[in-house]
């Protein structure tokens, strides 16, 4: 539409070129300003038009004023600029006839700036009024949104609020209970008037924590955002409910405590689940009675109560528990102990007192107060009397029998719970050893002397590596002339604590840990060289021989033989000089394979004696078939003859059994030979050898030659 | 009760909103008082702001015509605000009629009104989600139907990064979009800047402020800044300007002295 050069198209541009760049700056187009003049140009073909139309057309002036709003110019500056250009130029530009009067263009130029302006107005206000509503509608619509995502999520919310497992409860800050979740009302036991509108601190419990209700007044005065307790609440039918229990509050926009929200766990069942684990932790599962676990507490508290109190222990050990279990069975040792324990709880009812079980056949009793010293002798003599009556069971009656160890002291916390069942452990034995069913009383000083088993235990192994033992020889003397022939070995231990020790006192020890078999080569080998350094220094003393002890592990084992065989070589000993020492009990009802290391030792040429002859119920005729050559008297056929005159049974007796012997072709020795008569009523009755304190004590090889020496230049 | 903390976010009109400002610079009535007020304070510092709104509409305008000459026809505008006139909708499908658009914005009135004037037009959608949770917006459903991602995407930042805070990490948010568009992709992003406005800094900071008063503060931010929200992209000619001078279709000499304020550019993934 470019047109002829100042024809009327080119005039008609030129207009629209200057009205735009009138208005373009005012106006919020992203249009460029050409482009924008682009859409201008109907806009001024219309005015152009009215203004050459013969009656006014003001609705197209109006139009013109409306489009100016639908390109954007929505600036009342862009209308002022636009009548300007108006006024200015669209007569100037645009008039057709050139026989129009100039001042009847002019008037209807000035009435189409009236249409435009009202026509702009016009529009501008529609469009205004139609963003408006828009915007609105649009904040409407986005609220509604949001009221609706409220709304599924308060829904979302209220749905895990009453679906929760846990208990959940909001309260205002005077405690009232606003709301409660199902969980919670079916804790209080389900009546929801239970828990709503009812008031929190009227929740009271004795088990309450003393800084359970501080906490709560903290929160409610807001100086504490939550707190988490353990308590207890009463159920409608006054049991207890457990719970964990944490309390929040819940303050407004502007930080001012609102409410308290409580989350509540129901906990009864895990607590009583934890009570019977305790229970069956600090309790015997056999009997019931209290375990060493909850003995210990006990007694640790008792010991440190102070204030002038007092506690007294018994400890008890059933006498010969153990041939009950081998000889009636473990399920009758069983129902033994469980009547053990029922008549001992029996004894121990007061306040204060304990009875619990320490294991196997070992009860303690505890009491504790100010005047225990005359309770727990009162109660020891208790337990004792309850044990008195036979335990009836499979259709015997047993007679139960105990030793007691009792402590008694103050509860000033001098003392340890170890130390103190130490003591009455140690107490126990002393009362064991005289004899059994009876009790004695702590003695510090005995305490201090007593060795425990387990203490010697443990020490075995370590002494045998640090050569704690020696050996003593006791002289073996032959009651014909009187000259010595030999001397038996006796191991002893040195122990850095309690001094010497015999063998009674660590040898069943050694055997129970296997460490006989070691320490008994080490007493054969010992023994073994000294018989050599005998023979060989004092070769005009005699012939010695030594006596080595087997225990009934020692005889066991498969090295026996081997190992005899070659200390005797290796020390260059003949094995006639060397005598095993066996106890009978070691060889009752022995097989042909337990005797068969022995008869291979026997037919090498060592002796082998049977100990402690008489002692045990062996078959005389049994004597034939085991391949020993020395009987071994015990020494109680010996006692009967210290007394004057000797007592004519057990002279018959030694007689018999000597005469027996000498048939077998087996010589007699006898031990524990104290006094002068006593040895020469032996030889009357015929044995061969003695030894014994009249003759000497067991002592270190040395004196052994002195006796030898002595007595072959006498 | 007090609203619990895990509810919706609430509407506020009684709260000014950037989108709502920006509309009544250009002139529209999608306003209320307290969204004119707040402009018309700005104002009293900058009375070109007007200007500087509208140069930013001009260079979008012609950046998504250039994008439509590049053969994109997939355009992601992210802080759309409440659409006026010429939108990237309009400017795109009038220069191909298959063009698809989605628009975002956190504003829910800006989206609810988007809403309603996208209603009807089946290339067209628009998300509720915020800039500052990219991962948000790539998941956004409508994302899903309306574009393929691995075809090149014009993705516009424009008037936008300036309201994200450093400690809301920008960068980190733009760069996860660009590294989930397709070779071939556009960035096109306008940025405020103290550079290049008509009036001394002091008295541009008093703009700034009122932004911040209404809790929407204006970050301002050198060129080189900038210039990192396209890092690993390649700048399209002539790179980083002043709005007017990118590609211009008319003589940037004739440009209100307010519509250099601030830079734009697009930059093109390899």
């Amino acid at each position: 539409m470019s047109g002829e050069p100042d024809g009327p198209e080119d005039r008609l541009r030129r207009f629209a070129t200057i009205w735009s760049r009138a208005i373009f700056p005012v106006t919020a187009s992203s249009l460029t300003r050409v482009e924008f003049e682009k859409e201008l140009m109907p806009l001024a073909r219309r005015l152009r038009d009215a203004l050459g139309e013969r009656t006014l057309d003001a609705p197209a002036a109006q139009a013109v004023g409306a489009a100016l709003i639908g390109v954007h110019c929505t600036d009342p500056e862009a209308l002022t600029r636009t009548l300007d250009v108006v006024d200015a130029y669209l007569v100037l530009y645009c008039r057709a006839d050139e026989d129009r009067r100039e001042d009847e263009l002019r008037a209807r130029c000035a009435r189409l700036q009236h249409s435009v302006a009202a026509g702009f107005a016009q529009a501008l206000r529609e469009r205004t009024l139609v963003e408006q509503e828009a915007i609105s509608r649009a904040a409407l619509s986005a609220r509604s949104a949001v009221a609706e995502a409220l709304h599924a999520s308060e829904a979302r919310f209220r749905a895990v609020f009453h679906g929760a497992a846990i208990g959940i409860g909001i309260a205002d800050l005077e405690g009232t209970v606003l709301e409660a979740n199902d969980a919670l009302v079916r804790m209080f036991g389900g009546a929801e008037n239970l828990v709503r509108g009812r008031n929190v601190v009227e929740w009271t419990h004795p088990d309450d924590a003393p800084h359970l209700w501080r906490l709560y007044e903290e929160l409610v005065r807001g100086e504490r955002e939550h707190y988490r307790v353990e308590k207890a609440f009463y159920r409608p039918d006054g049991t207890a409910l457990w719970t964990n229990l944490t309390v929040s509050l819940l303050r407004d926009a502007d930080g001012v405590p609102q409410y308290q929200l409580a989350l509540v766990e129901d906990t009864t069942e895990r607590r009583l689940l934890n009570l019977r684990l305790r229970y069956e932790a600090t309790h015997d599962a056999l009997t019931g009675l209290p375990n060493r676990t909850l003995f210990f507490e006990r007694l640790e508290k008792a010991l440190a109560a102070g204030d002038g109190m007092r506690f007294g222990l018994c400890y008890l050990d059933l006498d010969g528990f153990k041939t009950i279990n081998d000889s009636l069975g473990h399920a009758a040792g069983d129902r033994l102990l469980v009547e053990v324990a029922d008549r001992l709880q029996g004894c121990a009812t007061a306040p204060g007192e304990m009875v619990a079980r320490l294991g196997g056949d070992e009860f303690v009793a505890l009491t504790t107060g100010r005047d225990t010293a005359a309770e727990v002798d009162d109660l020891a003599g208790r337990i004792m009397h309850a044990l008195s009556a036979p335990i009836r069971i499979d259709g015997r009656e047993l007679t139960v029998r105990g030793s007691i160890g009792i402590v008694e002291g103050p509860a000033a916390g001098e003392r340890s719970p170890a130390e103190v069942l130490r003591s009455a452990d140690i107490t126990m034995y002393r009362a064991k050893s005289a004899g059994g069913n009876r009790y004695e009383l702590a003695d510090p000083e005995a305490d201090a002397r007593a060795i425990t088993r387990h203490g010697l235990t443990t020490a075995l192994p370590a002494a045998l590596e640090r050569a704690e033992f020696f050996i003593e020889y006791q002289p073996l003397v032959h009651l014909g002339d009187g000259s010595v022939r030999g001397a038996e070995a006796l191991v002893r231990w040195l122990h850095p604590q309690h001094g010497v020790l015999g063998p009674d006192q660590f040898i069943p020890l050694a055997e129970d840990t296997g460490l006989i078999v070691p320490l008994g080569r080490w007493v054969l080998e010992e023994s073994v060289r000294q018989a050599r350094v005998w023979q060989e220094r004092y070769e005009d003393a005699g012939s010695l021989r030594i006596n080595v002890n087997l225990s009934p592990m020692q005889l066991t084992h498969p090295g026996l033989v081997s190992d005899t065989v070659d200390i005797l070589e290796r020390f260059g000993l003949e094995p006639g000089a060397l005598c095993l020492e066996v106890t009978e009990s070691a060889l009752i009802g022995a097989d042909d394979d337990l005797l068969k290391p022995l008869r291979r030792l026997a037919e090498m040429g060592v002796d082998i004696a049977l100990d402690d002859f008489g002692t045990g119920y062996s078959n005389l005729a049994n004597l034939r078939r085991l391949p020993v050559s020395v009987l071994k008297l015990d020494r109680s056929f010996t006692q009967g003859m210290q007394r004057f005159p000797a007592d004519p049974v057990d002279l018959k007796i030694v007689e018999g059994i000597v005469a027996l012997a000498h048939s077998l072709d087996l010589s007699v020795t006898v031990e524990g030979v104290e006094t002068g008569a006593q040895a020469e009523q032996l030889r009357d009755l015929g044995c061969d050898t003695a030894q014994g304190w009249y003759y000497a004590r067991p002592g270190p090889p040395d004196r052994l030659h002195e006796l030898a020496l002595c007595d072959a230049t006498r | 009760m007090e609203r619990p903390a895990w509810a919706p976010q609430g509407i506020d009109i009684s709260v000014p909103s950037v989108s709502r400002i920006y509309d009544y610079y250009l002139g529209g009535s999608h306003n209320f008082e307290v969204d004119r007020e707040a402009a018309r304070k700005a104002m009293e510092f900058m009375p070109g702001l007007p200007k500087i709104m509208q140069a930013n509409r001009a260079f979008m305008r012609r950046a998504v015509r250039y994008a439509v000459q590049e053969g994109i026809t997939q355009f992601l505008d992210i802080g759309s605000g409440i659409p006026t006139f010429g939108n990237v909708h309009e400017v795109a499908q009038a220069a191909d009629s298959e063009a698809r658009v989605v628009y975002v914005d956190h504003d829910p009135v800006a989206v609810a009104h988007s809403r309603a004037v996208l209603d009807g037009n089946d290339r067209a959608a628009v998300v509720t989600a915020d800039l500052r949770k990219p991962r948000e917006i790539l998941a956004a459903p409508e994302v899903g139907e309306l574009l393929d991602l691995d075809k090149p995407v014009a993705l516009l930042l424009v008037a936008v990064l300036h309201f994200v805070e450093d400690a809301d990490d920008p960068q980190g948010a733009v760069a996860e979009l660009r590294d989930a568009l397709a070779p071939g992709s556009l960035l096109i992003v306008t940025h405020a800047m103290y550079e290049g406005i008509p009036v001394p800094a002091a008295r541009a900071a008093g703009t700034v402020d009122v932004y911040k008063n209404i809790r929407n503060p204006l970050i301002m931010r050198s060129r080189e800044e900038i210039a990192r929200f396209f890092e690993g992209y390649e700048m399209v000619e002539p790179g980083l300007v002043q709005m007017p001078d990118w590609r211009p279709e008319s003589a940037p000499a004739d440009e209100d002295p307010y519509a250099f304020s601030g830079c734009a550019g697009v930059g093109r993934k390899a």
